[in-house]
């Protein structure tokens, strides 16, 4: 047993830091979070020259065909540069997806641009309903003569702006079923949905009998469900341990503020108030940890408990993550609180990730399905 | 990063498995819920470590030539975990097992080794931790019990609390001033003390639960041979500091597996009552709490098995096992508490009571668990250390 990086992975992860040190600085996330996308196709193409965006696909995808523990490496790096953009929608979400469901044809056509960086991507799952269960997709597609047709509203759906596919989650008679449409295409619309973390942006998409072609189906019933499931596994894994990145640069960046901001004579660390908070924000960042790394090597070993691995590192870190943000601003005192200071962008990242698949409420329901229901007394 | 157990490590769990299903007496599960006397219950558990050591287990950890087996950190996690894993008695000895040995093997002379270390493992000698004193709790490096040296003795006078299986123990590691010019860090000596000489005093202290686990120790005028110091005169501190840090670091691995079948065990119960009108383990709210606890608990694992790994490499335990000792102490309160509210007014019922669910043990876990945050070090410590040694903020006190 053993519970830490392998020299690779922590090779991987120290390059990461040094990339995104150099090519997206704090100055450069302020910079992209006042444009229209919050999307650079300038520092996109140097990501996907390290093989990022297409991390963990198959080397047929043309892909580096790493582990989620790699992707989780990588996407601390990320969290904790606070990276805008399209990097989950595109990989996480719409690669995995692609990759678990699609057929050679569709990966050829769809996976291979998002491994080369040529193309961004995205799901759309939610609707009016705003809710996370597979049960609750209701956009109508039917079947007209050799096409499909899509009808309906998605909501939250992560940078579809600059997406160039678009996948949708949509009910086909009684069963779940996945599409594939493109940006741009008759009845595709896209609106953004201002929200709180300006650095990932939401997106309202509108279908209006949207055309799909048969080949353009991904999946449909029981394999579309899997699928989604363990799309929306890997996904929560990356996002997890994003935050976790973004809760380590928020703890460091209040440890160190503590030892030189100074009242009454001395540095504010040395008050037990203060030290305490700053105890408890790595007790949970370090927590959050171990949860998210062993969720990305139990879902890349396909371990039995791999799905409530998911919920417990989610559950836990959705709360932890608002926490350590909400020590982080109250040790800054006022300074936490102005616009120029960037904790608040890491407190409204933490916001959006706590909601993003499902909240720690949420997690803990899966939970209770996995853990509590598999325990009931047999009668 | 492979976080499953090695073609040899799973070997030797199957054979502690084997073993400890073939060894755990009969009768224990039943006499377990039993309301022995203190000393019955102790010899008996003495009689279960002295199996443990004849079958090879005990300090697989040690250097084999003081009676242990040389295994890997990791092979004694696996047994602390079967052990816990198939509710075997508990060792009585486990002070000197889990602190006082390793401390032994880290700063003791050889001859100490030869003379302390198999004794430790056979439970022939039960060994207590006289650190803490009335007036040093937190504040431990400011205690008063005083060494005198006379010749080729030390003379020690003062008072020990809080000295889990004092009454039991024929030997105590015993904290000292030597040096009273000394700043307070500096003037500390680590004894060993035997506990059955002149001048040695064991009070009973009880404990909120109604037991007496714990005791007040009293020193008048006892002699202590010089060469039962530990390590150098006046560098007490740096050997009750290793001592700490195996106290907070690895008490914790058998301690996560019976919160789980603890919690286990809690879920089975919550099929059984009611709230609502419909078994507990259905409400919403109730399905809520208990998925937290399982999280945490999972989550207490997975910050063990980290830290063995870390341990494994770097050789000691670091102040990293505080974070340790924060959340499982804080976890188990909170446990508890959700076990308190699921089983509603049979919760408060004790063991004297026939209709307490599992013999008022709910009961006694809720009360004994409110010491968790304050033994081996308070939660307001434990951040203090976290603060200092680990982030490197400025002392506070």
């Amino acid at each position: 047993m053993r519970f830490d990086l392998s020299e690779t992975q922590q090779l991987l992860k120290s390059s990461a830091r040094q990339f995104l040190t150099a090519e997206c600085p704090m100055a450069e996330v302020r910079r992209l979070m006042e444009t229209e996308v919050a999307y650079d196709p300038g520092l996109w193409a140097r990501m996907a020259e390290q093989g990022w965006t297409g991390i963990h696909f198959s080397d047929a995808s043309e892909g580096q065909g790493m582990g989620l523990v790699e992707v989780a490496a990588l996407m601390e790096e990320m969290g904790r540069a606070l990276l805008p953009g399209p990097y989950l929608s595109t990989v996480l979400l719409a690669g995995t997806l692609l990759e678990a469901a699609g057929t050679a044809e569709q990966k050829q056509k769809y996976l291979v641009p998002i491994a080369n960086g040529q193309a961004r991507a995205t799901l759309a799952l939610l609707e009016s309903s705003a809710s996370w269960q597979q049960d609750a997709v209701r956009l109508q597609a039917r079947r007209e003569g050799s096409v499909y047709k899509l009808d309906g509203t998605k909501l939250f759906v992560p940078d579809a702006s600059v997406s160039d596919f678009i996948l949708c989650a949509a009910r086909l008679g009684q069963e779940l079923a996945l599409f594939m449409t493109e940006r741009g295409n008759t009845g595709v619309g896209v609106k953004p949905q201002p929200a709180i973390d300006s650095t990932r942006r939401l997106d309202e998409v509108n279908f209006v009998a949207a055309e799909v072609p048969p080949e353009d189906v991904i999946a449909t019933g029981e394999r579309a469900r899997a699928a989604l499931e363990y799309t929306l596994d890997v996904a929560t894994v990356g996002l997890v341990a994003e935050m976790v990145g973004g809760m380590q640069k928020v703890l460091e960046t209040s440890v160190d503020y503590a030892k030189t901001r100074k009242q009454f004579g001395k540095p504010i660390g040395q008050f037990q108030a203060i030290q305490n908070y700053c105890a408890d924000m790595l007790v949970w960042t370090e927590s959050a940890r171990s949860a998210a790394y062993y969720a990305a090597w139990a879902l890349t070993e396909q371990a039995p408990e791999a799905k409530s691995a998911v919920s417990v590192a989610k559950a836990y870190a959705s709360d932890a993550c608002r926490e350590v943000g909400n020590r982080g601003i109250q040790i800054h005192g006022g300074m936490g609180f102005t616009w120029e200071n960037d904790l608040h962008l890491y407190y409204r990242r933490a916001k959006a990730s706590e909601i993003a698949f499902g909240d720690a409420a949420f997690h803990r329901e899966r939970i209770a399905r996995l853990v509590i229901d598999r325990a009931a007394p047999t009668r | 990063m492979d976080l499953n157990l090695t073609p040899t490590e799973q070997q030797f769990r199957d054979q502690v498995r084997d073993w400890l299903q073939n060894n755990i007496p009969a009768d224990w599960p039943e006499r377990r819920l039993l309301d022995e006397p203190m000393e019955e219950r102790f010899e008996y558990l003495r009689g279960w470590q002295r199996k443990v050591y004849e079958g090879g287990w005990a300090g697989l950890h040690w250097p084999k030539q003081y009676g242990g087996r040389g295994a890997t950190l990791m092979e004694q996690v696996i047994f602390t975990e079967e052990m816990a894993r198939a509710g075997a008695p508990t060792m009585p000895g486990v002070l000197g097992l889990a602190l006082v040995g390793p401390t032994l093997i880290g700063f003791g002379t050889e001859s100490q080794k030869r003379r302390f270390l198999t004794p430790i493992l056979s439970g022939e000698e039960i060994w207590c931790q006289g650190f803490s004193e009335p007036n040093a709790g937190s504040d431990l490096a400011s205690l008063r019990t005083e060494g005198v040296r006379a010749g080729d003795h030390f003379v020690v006078n003062g008072q020990k609390v809080w000295t889990s299986y004092g009454w039991a123990s024929d030997w105590c590691e015993l904290l000292v001033r030597t040096d009273p010019e000394a700043p307070k860090h500096k003037g500390l000596t680590a004894l060993l003390v035997d506990m059955h000489s002149p001048g040695v005093e064991v009070r009973p202290l009880r404990q909120m639960t109604g037991e007496s686990e714990f005791n007040e120790l009293f020193f008048n005028d006892v002699r202590v041979p010089a060469e039962n110091v530990v390590g150098q005169v006046n560098d007490g501190w740096n050997v009750a500091l290793g001592t700490l840090g195996h106290e907070r670091g690895l008490l914790g691995a058998g301690l996560q597996v019976s919160y789980k079948r603890n919690f286990d065990r809690l879920v089975e119960v919550a099929y059984t009552v009611e709230r609502n009108g419909k078994p507990a383990a259905q409400d919403p709210l109730i399905r809520q709490k208990l998925a937290q606890c399982y999280a945490e608990i999972e989550i207490m694992r997975l910050n063990q098995m980290r830290a063995i790994s870390r341990i494994s490499a770097s050789g000691v335990p670091g102040p990293e096992g505080s974070i340790q000792k924060i959340f499982w102490s804080e976890l188990n309160q909170r446990v508890q508490q959700v076990a308190m509210e699921l089983l509603g007014p049979y919760g408060q019922l004790t063991r004297e009571c026939d209709r307490a669910i599992d013999h008022g043990q709910w009961a006694y876990n809720y009360l004994r668990a409110r010491g968790n945050t304050i033994e081996a070090g308070t939660s307001e410590i434990q951040r203090n250390i976290v603060g200092h040694f680990v982030l490197g903020l400025p002392k506070s006190y």
